[in-house]
């Protein structure tokens, strides 16, 4: 028995890539990426936003994230706002899920109040910026169908070009086109696609860094939006991993005392 | 007191070393309100200034096991001598272990989830002065022990003594007419305000349903006010009597939905009954193809006295609209309406916020009373309409 399952994985991963149907291509790629990701185990990092409107009127926020990876569903994550002073404090829960809705919680520092808010509103904007919430939360593999369109050259880099479909009908999107690195597994664009399907924002990840060895993560990411004219830019910093996080640290608790 | 100042200078010792990593913030905000019509009572204020600041100094050691934290408040008001006045919201220590937590020390709690009023939510005594919604709480001395096991969290408490309600004083608007006066608070324990209190809670969330149930026994937050004489004025007396209060607070999160309840059974020697506030927040999102949200918010206020109730909702509806732009500055506004279901008595409330620049913060309130029937604490605002403007930078 254990010979025919080892032939059989055999003959799937011998399977040449010409014989697959473009949907089956995309979804491998994704799931291949998804992998190559997996195992990370928890991270840290400090985030600021840089919201700029049409006329470059910019203001700045500054987050710490922390999140924990979960095997078989979405990661927990959890964002203490540090800037602007009157949010100072503020911190989000969230519980990402691949099958049913997110779990969200936001803690109000004023109030002492934990207030459980709705995750229906995945297109809504996450600070006021040009992220949506679903920009924001883990990407997993059964989030979308896929569909591969063409092998290209994006500045020097050999990349995938993969069309994406939100599964969830609660998506501000119909599409997203990711340009995804061959060499290092991560996207370098993509174009989001409003509900009626013109483009609405573009996404642009660089300055990627490996960590432990085996992991990129962007030093940057520009989102423009066509539509409204504004742009938010996320620079990371003080990536951090192995911080030996447990659920503990991604409880309605640890919300009440995140500073 | 004494101990008071003692604590207050070891934390200001520990805080002020350079050696320690402090997490400083606070704010400073002014208020103007304005009245439309002379007040009921000729002695108290018309138009009022007031001033607040509230500093928050956070150190934490032993890997983030141990910290410490102090929150001092304090509020100079034009008008109201009682609403001038200085307050330790937090001075406590808290230690955190992997599976509980303790806290010691002036603290601030919050149970709850509805909008309309905080029923379940007890620990922290009310500071009325601040604003007539009730939201500001007093520093409440405790410790308090969290158990955190998978089945949910359990909050046990031990607090020793009990902080008067804040009332406005002679000047002060808007009010209860006749006012109250504190030099005639009396109690049921013997022990006065050194009773010590117990209380305990269970939460839980379990899927898209967060649940709390709670107990509490000892002295009453919420005074039974009786009419009285002092000085050749009549005035109400606070009394605060002993209770066993048992709450249940619980919300369904679905969808764009929200469905709260939450019921309290309040048992005492002189008083005892049963309240509720239950229902729903719908949000629709993204309105006229904008980023902005707008939330309907309809809570329905019952109370087992009916129209004998000291509060002035006993059989009332709250409908609310929630505008939140999500933009950058951050604006929102909640107009909400609260009308009794057998009369006309209504109260009116706009709140509205708005970030200007990184550091300072504009909020617009305005509050219309109108009062019909038996709702005697509604009536004594009829006059009391007012619009308040208020400022705040925050550090």
């Amino acid at each position: 028995m254990k010979r025919i399952l080892l032939l059989l994985l055999l003959s799937v991963s011998v399977t040449p890539a010409w014989a697959l149907t473009p949907e089956e291509k995309g979804l491998e790629i994704a799931k291949n990426a998804d992998l190559r990701d997996s195992g990370w185990g928890d991270q840290k990092q400090t985030l600021e936003m840089v919201l700029r409107n049409k006329q470059g009127q910019e203001s700045r926020r500054q987050i710490r994230g922390r999140s924990l990876e979960v095997t078989g569903d979405g990661d927990k994550s959890m964002s203490i706002f540090d800037s602007p002073a009157d949010v100072k404090g503020t911190a989000f829960l969230s519980f990402t899920h691949v099958n049913k809705p997110d779990d969200q919680w936001l803690y109000l520092p004023a109030l002492k109040r934990v207030k459980r808010i709705a995750s229906k509103n995945k297109s809504g904007p996450f600070m006021g910026s040009e992220f949506a919430f679903e920009d924001m939360s883990s990407q997993e593999v059964d989030k979308y169908t896929y569909k591969w369109l063409r092998d290209e050259t994006l500045d020097g880099k050999e990349v995938y070009v993969i069309e994406r479909i939100p599964v969830d009908k609660n998506s501000g999107y119909t599409r997203q086109i990711v340009w995804l690195d061959k060499e290092i597994d991560q996207p370098l664009k993509v174009e989001f696609y409003d509900r009626k399907d013109s483009l609405l924002k573009t996404l642009v990840p660089s300055d990627y860094k490996e960590y432990l060895g085996k992991y990129w993560r962007p030093g940057q990411m520009m989102m423009n939006n066509h539509q409204n004219g504004k742009s938010t830019l996320l620079i990371f910093s003080e990536y951090s991993f192995n911080n030996g996080f447990t659920d503990r640290d991604f409880d309605q608790n640890s919300l009440k005392r995140a500073r | 007191m004494g101990k008071l100042l003692q604590l207050t200078a070891a934390v200001l010792l520990i805080v002020s070393s350079p050696a320690q990593s402090v997490d400083w913030r606070g704010n400073v905000t002014v208020q103007e309100r304005l009245f439309f019509k002379p007040p009921i009572d000729p002695r108290q204020h018309g138009d009022n200034f007031s001033v607040a600041a509230q500093a928050e100094m956070y150190h934490e050691w032993d890997d983030g096991k141990q910290n410490i934290s102090f929150i001092p408040f304090a509020r100079l008001d034009q008008g109201d001598d009682q609403r001038t006045h200085a307050d330790i919201r937090e001075l406590s220590w808290s230690y955190i272990a992997r599976d509980y937590e303790w806290t010691i020390g002036f603290s601030k709690v919050f149970w709850g989830v509805t909008e309309a009023q905080h029923l379940v939510d007890i620990i922290n005594q009310t500071d009325q002065v601040e604003d007539f919604d009730q939201e500001e709480k007093l520093g409440q001395q405790m410790a308090k022990l969290s158990l955190i096991r998978d089945w949910g969290t359990v909050d046990l408490f031990v607090l020793p003594g009990f902080r008067e309600r804040t009332f406005p004083g002679v000047e002060g608007r808007p009010r209860v007419i006749p006012r109250v006066e504190k030099n005639l608070t009396s109690y049921e324990s013997s022990q006065e305000d050194k009773h010590v209190d117990l209380a305990a809670r269970w939460s839980h969330a379990i899927g898209d349903m967060d649940i709390g149930l709670s107990w509490f026994h000892g002295t009453s937050r919420l005074p039974i006010l009786t009419p009285a004489q002092y000085n050749g004025e009549i005035v109400l007396a606070p009394f605060y009597q002993i209770i066993d209060q048992a709450g249940l607070d619980m919300q369904l999160t679905r969808g764009s939905w929200l469905w709260k309840l939450e019921a309290i059974n309040l048992d005492g020697n002189y008083v005892k009954y049963k309240r509720a506030t239950g229902g729903f927040e719908y949000t629709f999102y993204g309105i006229a193809n904008t980023a902005a949200d707008l939330g309907l918010v309809m809570e329905y206020l019952y109370d087992s006295r009916g129209e004998l109730a000291t509060t002035p909702f006993e059989d009332d509806f709250l409908t609310g609209l929630r505008l939140t732009l999500n933009d950058a500055q951050s604006t929102d506004a909640l107009l909400g309406v609260i009308k009794d279901r057998d009369n006309s008595s209504y109260l009116f409330s706009l709140e509205a916020n708005r970030r200007i620049g990184d550091s300072w913060k504009l909020s617009i309130q305005a509050n219309k009373f109108l009062a019909d029937g038996l709702d005697q604490s509604l009536k004594s605002f009829a006059e009391d309409d007012y619009l308040q403007i208020e400022l705040g930078y925050y550090f």
